[in-house]
């Protein structure tokens, strides 16, 4: 296993060093001058070149590009041509909001996901595998911002019982230490406002874990069938083991190879930002942050959010590796 | 007889696609002695894994189904029990090894781990005692080094070490029948060979029945003390090894046992039974092989013989075997010997 991990490790070296440079490239490849928008359309020529000048892109790339790694090596992630503050700054609780919303939709995807294949594959063709097949059939296919809008109209507005929008009651906001506010609330030993911070989270929870849901609950069912149909599952019930036995233990590790593929990349593209998600809930996090800076061009907001993100992926596909071996003792030689 | 152990009656399993009612066993009855090894033997799809997974009640259902018939295992009828009673008999009383060793133990979990589970499922055993009983059970099927084997998962065994840990794990709680189905089919010559003296090593020691499904008449030969003939669901002849094997009373059998090669005879082509296996079907007449038997008359087509009693135990579904037939008998037994 160590081995393994250091081996996975080295691998990961290639591929954040190639981020960089693809991420360094896309954005100084695409057309639009970001002196000249900082200015607007009425700036002189001598003005834009000054600026040029002084946010350093009248150098040569590679000049560029070098001081970027130099920075970056640092912990630097350069600073907002909009708000001119440091981005690392700015990230960091962008990136504690996504997580946590990530953290809640997956468990919400994951729990019932997986539990529904689970019964659906055991129950073949029964009442409950047909509903549930249709159910996460609407689920993969249902729009995720009509979804959001469905249950603010319900739930907020009509039915008064949740929030529809932001990560905690604006009227009393809360002393962040972590950035992860049911965390924080919970060290601060404040539990009302715990519970008034979970209530916040389940609509866009409910409305971001959706889809991810829906696509686990099928590929479990289909993998357990396989697997159900396997010699070994046909030893484990000669050996005398009851169903939940045969299920829980013998079937689902193995039927959770795929199903683990599904649950990485989903939570993969949770983290990169769920931007219609976060909009409709006035969610503040990466995805907002990212698309924020599209708007205003701001070159060192994008190439920064797109480089975390991708750093995001590297990261869960490392975790995602680590547990193929973890389950499956043949991945390992 | 007082010491029989296991007693199938009348037993028909058959299953519902979506092609119709299939009876793929049709009515089969044998007894399994203490002690005694039993062969099943047919072609492909003649009904004999269905009958040991009917055994164990682990027919797939859907879309399987016992709908008549009796197993009776000891003063039980296994076809009445609910599936928890199942559970107690099952690796228990009677154990069962598979075709396919690469395929039948779990991947994801050690040897050690399986051993234990199926040690524990049925004996009150600590989870360190468990273990000392599951390396002894691998030395006693020859394993070297049992005491890291345990710690190993499958992938890391041969296929004839992992035929040996699923006979270990079968013979774990110490069954009174074991039901082994082509259980050296996968395996190379040297290490079926292997397999088998190991099962007949366990068959004297321990006194454990043995029912030995197979397609191959030198595993009987050297292993079974009685035969049972199937085909396309059916039993169509019974008796003692010696008996079957010199002396074939039923025209399939004596099909199967000419297609066997003779090591004394140079003949260029072997000899084989024309046509393919009839699909058991619900409204089959007449007895299943006509179609592609030799001495074939026309009762054979209208009718399906019962299973006549002849002398020492022995039986055979063919009308050659019925009294008002008698002649036609001697006609055929002067035939095939010329």
């Amino acid at each position: 296993m160590l081995a393994y991990t250091t081996r996975r490790l080295l691998i990961m070296i290639p591929v954040l060093f190639g981020m960089t440079l693809i991420v360094f490239s896309i954005v100084h490849l695409i057309p639009g001058d970001p002196a000249r928008v900082i200015l607007g359309e009425t700036a002189t020529e001598q003005a834009i070149a000054d600026l040029r000048e002084s946010m350093g892109i009248n150098r040569p790339y590679f000049v560029q590009y070098g001081i970027y790694l130099a920075d970056l090596a640092q912990g630097d992630l350069g600073t907002s041509l909009r708000t001119n503050k440091s981005i690392t700054s700015e990230i960091g609780p962008r990136i504690a909001a996504t997580f946590e919303l990530t953290i809640f939709a997956m468990i919400f995807a994951i729990i019932i996901g997986i539990n529904a294949g689970i019964i659906s594959a055991w129950r073949q063709n029964s009442w409950f595998d047909f509903s549930a097949m249709i159910f996460a059939l609407v689920g993969v296919s249902m729009p995720v911002f009509w979804l959001a809008l469905m249950e603010q109209w319900i739930f907020a507005q009509e039915l008064g019982w949740l929030p529809s929008s932001g990560r905690q009651s604006s009227l009393d906001p809360i002393e962040p230490i972590t950035y992860f506010f049911v965390l924080d609330s919970i060290l601060h030993m404040d539990f009302e406002r715990t519970i008034s911070v979970l209530k916040h989270l389940i609509l866009p929870s409910v409305a971001l874990g959706t889809i991810p849901m829906a696509i686990i609950a099928r590929m479990t069912r289909s993998t357990m069938l396989e697997v159900m149909k396997s010699d070994y599952i046909r030893t484990v019930r000669a050996k005398g083991s009851g169903q939940f036995l045969v299920i829980y233990k013998h079937a689902l590790r193995n039927a959770m190879i795929p199903v683990l593929t599904v649950i990485g990349l989903q939570t993969g593209v949770l983290l990169g930002g769920a931007i219609l998600t976060e909009t409709i809930f006035s969610w503040p996090g990466i995805g907002r942050y990212v698309y924020e800076g599209i708007n205003y061009r701001d070159y060192p907001v994008i190439q920064s959010g797109i480089l975390v993100i991708a750093f995001i992926f590297v990261i869960i596909n490392l975790i995602v590796d680590l547990l193929y071996a973890y389950i499956d003792p043949r991945v390992k030689y | 007889m007082s010491d029989v152990i296991l007693e199938l009656k009348d037993l028909h399993t058959h299953f519902f696609t979506d092609g119709g009612e299939v009876p793929a066993v049709d009515g089969v009855s044998f007894k399994l002695h203490k002690g005694e090894v039993v062969g099943i033997v047919g072609e492909s799809g003649c009904g004999k894994s269905v009958t040991s997974l009917s055994i164990m009640q682990l027919v797939p259902n859907p879309p399987g189904k016992i709908v008549r018939g009796e197993i009776n295992f000891k003063d039980d009828n296994l076809v009445n029990f609910r599936e928890k009673r199942m559970k107690q008999i099952r690796g228990n009383e009677i154990a069962m090894i598979f075709q396919e060793p690469m395929t039948s133990l779990n991947p994801v979990y050690t040897i050690g781990n399986q051993l234990v589970e199926a040690i524990r499922m049925h004996r009150k055993l600590s989870k360190n005692e468990a273990r000392a009983k599951a390396i002894e059970m691998l030395q006693l099927v020859g394993i070297p080094r049992s005491d890291e084997v345990i710690d190993e998962y499958p992938h890391q065994l041969s296929g004839g070490m992992r035929q040996r840990v699923m006979i270990a794990m079968a013979m774990s709680c110490d069954p009174e029948v074991l039901i082994a189905d082509e259980p050296t089919t996968a395996l190379d010559v040297t290490i079926q060979a292997q397999i088998l003296d190991l099962m007949r090593k366990l068959n004297q020691e321990q006194d454990t029945a043995i029912l030995l499904i197979t397609h191959d008449l030198g595993v009987v030969a050297e292993m079974c003390d009685r035969v049972v003939v199937m085909y396309s669901g059916q039993v169509v002849e019974e008796g003692t090894v010696r008996e079957i094997l010199k002396d074939p009373k039923h025209p399939y059998t004596k099909g199967l046992i000419r297609s066997l090669p003779k090591i004394h005879e140079k003949e260029q082509k072997l000899y084989s039974i024309p046509g393919t296996v009839a699909k058991p079907t619900m409204d089959a007449t007449g007895c299943r092989f006509a179609p592609r038997c030799e001495f074939a008359f026309d009762r054979c087509f209208k009718e399906n013989p019962e299973l006549y009693q002849l002398a020492n135990e022995r039986s055979s579904r063919c009308f050659l075997y019925d009294n008002e037939e008698r002649g036609v008998e001697e006609h055929v037994q002067t035939d095939s010997r010329g």
